[in-house]
């Protein structure tokens, strides 16, 4: 009898859960399940009326469940701010539809194969790097133009014509890093922490390590932890005090950074840090303290804080919307929008085009425009895919991001 | 066919349930009406079948639980994709060079799984568990910090350095990458290939567990005390088992490999064991066509889950709870008996 009951009780869940589920997945173009999408919908009144044939499908897959979804969820709000900004204009109608990958290589080829199913005509590419190395693989086999808000593997774009990557290659941040820090005179004895199961951060240290040898930078201090052992930093933090280090540099992502300020504090071990794009966002991880994260330097390309106007718009938009400060994933997305926007304006490209068509003119396009974004100016492309704009240097001050130049 | 043994009915319907699914999806996707999402999963899925069945052996069929079952796949994985990748050059044809692969994996894995049976199936008791659980972490490790390149020389490896280390010659080619694992693997895995693969799966396993060999593995996994007391050699007997069971996986690893363009060693975790280990338990321990049609299930269920977007992994743990409970309730299996008079006598043969 009690199995009975239980039984009767899942089904009964799974019935409200499923009424859930099917508001939801009616408008697939709707941001986020919950709260924040009343609002957008508002603003672009306009775009429900224009006929369904007219707007261009656009595809994506990231991590919107599970340890990376901060960068996915981010890399579409931020898409689908500019796909209701442009739908509201009226010339050229897009419709947006983001599918979970679970930072999977597997399970973003499903979802890229689901999209495919829906009629994608334009993809945005995987947001993380493993995920994006397989579906990229899928777009150039299926001639489907794709722009990566944030993988940024080399992997993803080499060998492949019609993928490109609206962020740094990990090997470009290295060095870019390195140059940085050289510059600005930021330190002489550096200690590195790297995360050395996970592409990005040992893709970034690599290059980091061969430019900091070229421009004289001591490398006083090159430790390691992995997906399993990154609770406790109190080693790698010794070694670098030890060490003498007067800067240490944090290829990684936040969460893991989080704690090292945290330990760091612990043992009374003052110094200065330095960070890469993955640390942006740490000033909105919940319960984090963020006295910790003062004085960090990071190299983004994007500053929640410009006062340029476009950038001041989004921000205020995204607040608004989603009631955080956008981090770099989000304007990353956002750039990605605009750039296939500004693409087939130039380029003529019509949504009643297929697939393949629609990617020889964006191809064309992309090798040969110009963009300015609000994760840069002047933003050009190679033939490979790689982007080429200028880094900005961002520092943590009175808990909120502000430019360095 | 009705005067049939039981088991050979049992055997010959599980045959029968997995070339008619063969026919059916493949006439379905030569005529373009199967959608892209079940295409792209076709060979993950036969990979899947393979690891569930491979690991009914160890589990179901011998006993021994094993919590490590993806460190094999990932042996079998990086080791077939290697063996691919360098012999590029030497075997031109696809298929024969994703078989010799697939062998290379199963060799490797195998030995694998023999250096870890030979010392802790002579224990009695619950250690296979405690030892795969920690040799799945530590290849997960290893592989980490393994470069391996390939040129003109030969493989070259090292170990806790970066590919520099290698040395490679002009025109050579890093393979495994350290953490970065394998990019580019050419997409050789086919569905024929992934079918074949569970074809040649079943006939080991189903031989190997009606041979005389696979009486005395059930008679230790029923009683081991007994099983030695009529001279069984319990630890050859097992590793029987356990090394075929590890060698399938490795095989089942190339063939997922080779399907994707990119793997590292991560995916091959704790989680990855543990589903495989869930679509045993929920196709019936010892039950092999349970594997099969488990495996198939719990792959596709997710992706037919999007709709519910954001809710689609609680729905799905919600619907594993709900077959958890129904197919061990003693009044649905009546219900069904009932329904499907067949499965009766089915039913009463499954292992309890």
């Amino acid at each position: 009898m009690k199995k009975l009951l239980c039984i009767l009780l899942a089904v009964m869940m799974l019935a409200a859960l499923a009424a859930c589920g099917d508001s939801g997945s009616a408008n697939p173009s709707s941001a986020p399940a919950g709260e924040p999408s009343a609002a957008p919908a508002g603003e672009a009144s306009a775009a429900p009326e224009a006929p369904a044939a007219a707007a261009f499908k656009i595809g994506g897959t990231g991590p919107l469940t599970g340890g990376a979804a901060i960068y996915g969820q981010a890399a579409r709000n931020g898409a689908q701010i500019a796909v209701e900004e442009i739908n509201a204009l009226g010339d050229v109608q897009f419709e947006l539809n983001y599918q979970d990958d679970e930072h999977d290589a597997e399970k973003a080829v499903n979802a890229y194969n689901t999209l495919k199913d829906w009629g994608m005509q334009i993809s945005l590419g995987s947001v993380t790097s493993t995920p994006g190395v397989a579906t990229s693989v899928e777009n150039d086999a299926d001639r489907i133009f794709a722009i990566t808000p944030s993988a940024s593997a080399v992997a993803v774009t080499e060998g492949k014509n019609n993928v490109f990557q609206m962020c740094f290659a990990d090997p470009n941040q290295g060095s870019a890093s390195a140059q940085y820090i050289s510059d600005q005179q930021l330190g002489t004895k550096i200690a590195v922490i790297y995360k050395n199961d996970d592409v990005y951060s040992t893709g970034i240290y690599d290059t980091f390590r061969i430019k900091a040898a070229e421009l004289g930078l001591d490398i006083v201090s090159s430790t390691t932890f992995t997906e399993d052992s990154q609770q406790d930093f109190s080693v790698q933090l010794a070694d670098a005090k030890n060490n003498g280090a007067d800067l240490i540099f944090l290829p990684m992502y936040y969460t893991p950074a989080s704690l090292i300020f945290q330990q760091a504090k612990s043992m009374d071990y003052v110094t200065k840090y330095f960070g890469v794009d993955g640390m942006d966002g740490i000033l909105t991880l919940e319960g984090f303290n963020k006295e910790l994260a003062e004085g960090v330097i990071l190299l983004t390309p994007f500053n929640a804080d410009s006062t340029d106007e476009r950038t001041v718009s989004f921000v205020e938009k995204y607040k608004s919307v989603y009631g955080e400060v956008p981090n770099q994933f989000a304007a990353d997305g956002y750039d990605c929008i605009y750039a296939i926007y500004q693409a087939i304006k130039s380029g003529g490209a019509t949504s009643d085009l297929s697939a393949s068509d629609i990617n020889d003119i964006l191809v064309a396009q992309f090798t040969s425009m110009s963009f300015d974004g609000i994760t840069g100016d002047d933003m050009t492309w190679s033939a490979n895919g790689q982007v080429t704009k200028g880094p900005k240097g961002t520092v943590i001050e009175n808990g909120s991001y502000v430019g360095l130049d | 066919m009705l005067k049939m043994q039981k088991s050979t009915r049992k055997t010959v319907s599980t045959y029968a349930l997995v070339i008619v699914a063969f026919v059916v999806v493949q006439g379905l996707a030569m005529s373009g009406n199967i959608s892209a999402t079940l295409r792209g999963q076709l060979v993950p899925i036969c990979a899947y079948v393979v690891m569930a069945i491979s690991l009914n052996l160890t589990v179901g069929v011998l006993g021994e639980l094993s919590l490590g079952h993806a460190s094999f796949m990932s042996v079998g994985a990086f080791s077939g994709v290697v063996a691919c990748i360098s012999l590029q050059n030497m075997i031109a044809f696809g298929p024969v060079r994703l078989v010799v692969g697939m062998v290379i994996g199963a060799l490797c894995a195998g030995i694998a799984g023999f250096l870890i049976g030979v010392p802790v199936l002579r224990l009695n008791g619950d250690y296979l568990a405690i030892v795969t659980l920690a040799f799945g972490e530590i290849i997960k490790n290893l592989i980490t910090c393994l470069c391996v390149g390939v040129d003109s020389r030969g493989l070259r490896f090292s170990f806790l350095t970066s590919a520099d280390a290698l040395k490679l010659e002009e025109g050579g080619r890093v393979i495994i990458n350290g953490p970065m694992g394998i990019a580019g693997i050419p997409k050789l895995s086919t569905f024929t290939t992934g079918f074949v693969l569970v074809l040649v799966t079943l006939f080991i396993v189903m031989n190997l567990v009606k041979s005389r060999s696979g009486r005395a593995i059930m008679a230790i996994r029923d009683n081991r005390i007994a099983a030695e007391s009529v001279g069984i050699p319990i630890t050859k007997y097992k590793l029987m088992a356990f090394v075929t069971s590890a060698a399938l996986a490795g095989a089942a690893g190339t063939l997922y490999a080779m399907n994707f363009s990119t793997i590292v060693a991560t995916k091959f975790n704790f989680n990855t064991s543990i589903l495989i280990l869930v679509y045993v338990v929920l196709g019936g321990l010892g039950n092999i066509r349970g594997s099969v049609i488990a495996a198939t299930v719990i792959t596709i269920l997710p992706e037919m889950l999007r709709g519910f977007n954001d809710y689609r992994m609680l729905v799905y743990a919600i619907v594993l709870i709900i077959v958890m409970l129904t197919t061990n309730n003693a009044r649905f299996k009546t219900i069904l008996s009932r329904l499907i008079p067949s499965k009766k006598a089915t039913g009463e043969g499954r292992q309890p």
